[in-house]
């Protein structure tokens, strides 16, 4: 999404309509500054909020995404000491603790949620937002591929999960000496770019900048 | 120049013969069926909402009762098995000191899902009784509660990971409870019973009272 792009389709844009997908009010489209935000007047969700070189940057977020999503697998998170003995998890361990214990279900569903979802949701936006990054036509199936990417954002709970490692070291604290893992930190850093990337990501000007080459 | 320009007080879409996508915000004339720009499926108000809110909801409400009185964690230590509810085991917290992680465990797991089935009750039941009342107010409990929900999953990412930190052989070993699966699986319907409510339902009983075109 170079800067010039989003001008010219807003300004294509101008007298197009536009509803709240939240509460169905009908609006006008206009031009949205870059960093200026449109929200809805009544019911105040936000319909879009454009922001310089955001495609660019949400890029950048998402590739980082994948590589920290993929080192936690095999990184130890937390390391726990308790008289004499020793032992570290990594994602995998967690998953393969479960495999003997029963409550499979259970191990699939986090490997889902925290693992899965959160990867391919960074490489749809990747695959998604490149070509508009670089100006070029948009990918194959990438209105379907932007629509799946949103879909998945109330399912990719990576960040959750790093909460929960802090309180599973609160809680072990009494037992155990316990230290944090690469994989923790990654996984803080990861909840950061989750942020960021929320931030600086306007559905609006996607689905504008993909549209794009079918009108002109 | 820095909002989207209201057209009328307000206008709504299905008011204006119009439907609008909720996944790109697209405008199509009534009727259609799928939006052309995102390929989405286009309803002017989702079919049976209410009816898929509440059978979520009371699935979530179900899985939510063994969540609570199944055990959440089972410590197998020298001196023999332990087993820990949700709530016994926040108790726990709080009594050897840390009454901070007490709380947070507590709200993520007993007052964020009981406060979510109240809110998704309570929208659902003021949208089937056509309730006309503060829309705004009630959009904005179904916005905390659309956000809020997924964080109530980290008690069981809590236990999915002691349970793989602590395997000591014979000394000390923590495993799931069976709470663990039912309490991811109450947090799951619950997701799935907000999603299933259409928030513009929310603002359709305003609609008499403005003029039709």
């Amino acid at each position: 999404m170079a800067d010039h792009a989003i001008t010219e389709v807003f300004l294509d844009d101008g007298r197009e309509l536009l509803v709240c997908p939240q509460c169905d009010a009908l609006y006008r489209s206009r031009v949205v500054g870059k960093g200026d935000q449109a929200t809805c007047t009544r019911c105040h969700t936000v319909l879009a909020a454009p922001r310089r070189k955001a495609g660019m940057l949400i890029i950048c977020l998402a590739l980082a995404t994948v590589i920290l999503i993929f080192a936690a697998v095999f990184f130890p998170f937390l390391t726990l000491e308790a008289q004499g003995f020793r032992s570290s998890s990594s994602l995998l361990d967690i998953a393969l603790s479960f495999s003997h214990a029963g409550l499979r279900a259970l191990v699939f569903l986090m490997l889902a949620l925290v693992l899965a979802i959160p990867a391919v949701r960074a490489s749809l936006l990747i695959y998604v937002l490149t070509p508009l990054a670089f100006d070029r036509t948009p990918s194959a199936f990438a209105a379907p591929a932007f629509r799946l990417a949103q879909n998945m954002k109330p399912w990719a709970m990576a960040e959750v999960f790093a909460l929960g490692c802090a309180v599973a070291l609160v809680k072990i604290t009494e037992l155990a000496q316990v230290s944090l893992g690469q994989a923790f930190w990654m996984f803080a850093v990861l909840v950061g770019l989750v942020v960021i990337q929320d931030r600086f990501l306007c559905s609006w000007s996607v689905w504008n900048a993909l549209t794009k080459p079918n009108r002109s | 120049m820095e909002r989207a320009h209201q057209t009328q007080p307000v206008l709504t879409a299905r008011a204006a013969r119009l439907v609008g996508c909720q996944h790109c915000a697209k405008v199509w004339p009534l009727g259609t069926e799928r939006c052309e720009r995102c390929g989405g499926r286009l309803a002017s108000r989702s079919p049976n909402s209410l009816q898929r809110v509440w059978a979520w909801w009371l699935a979530g409400l179900i899985a939510y009762v063994p969540a609570n009185i199944e055990p959440m964690l089972v410590t197998r230590t020298l001196a023999g098995t332990q087993e820990a509810t949700i709530v016994g085991g926040a108790v726990e917290l709080f009594v050897y000191g840390s009454p901070g992680v007490a709380f947070v465990i507590l709200m993520a797991s007993v007052g964020i899902p009981v406060a979510k089935f109240l809110c998704i009750a309570y929208l659902a039941w003021s949208v089937g009784r056509r309730d006309p009342s503060l829309p705004g107010p009630r959009h904005m409990v179904y916005h905390v509660v659309e956000y809020i929900g997924r964080w109530s999953m980290i008690d069981v990412f809590v236990v999915a990971i002691l349970s793989s930190l602590v395997q000591f052989s014979a000394v000390a070993t923590i495993s799931p409870g069976p709470a663990s699966l039912a309490f991811a699986l109450s947090v799951i319907f619950t997701m799935f019973s907000a999603q299933s409510f259409d928030s513009r339902l929310i603002w359709d009983n305003l609609e008499p009272a403005e003029p039709r075109r």
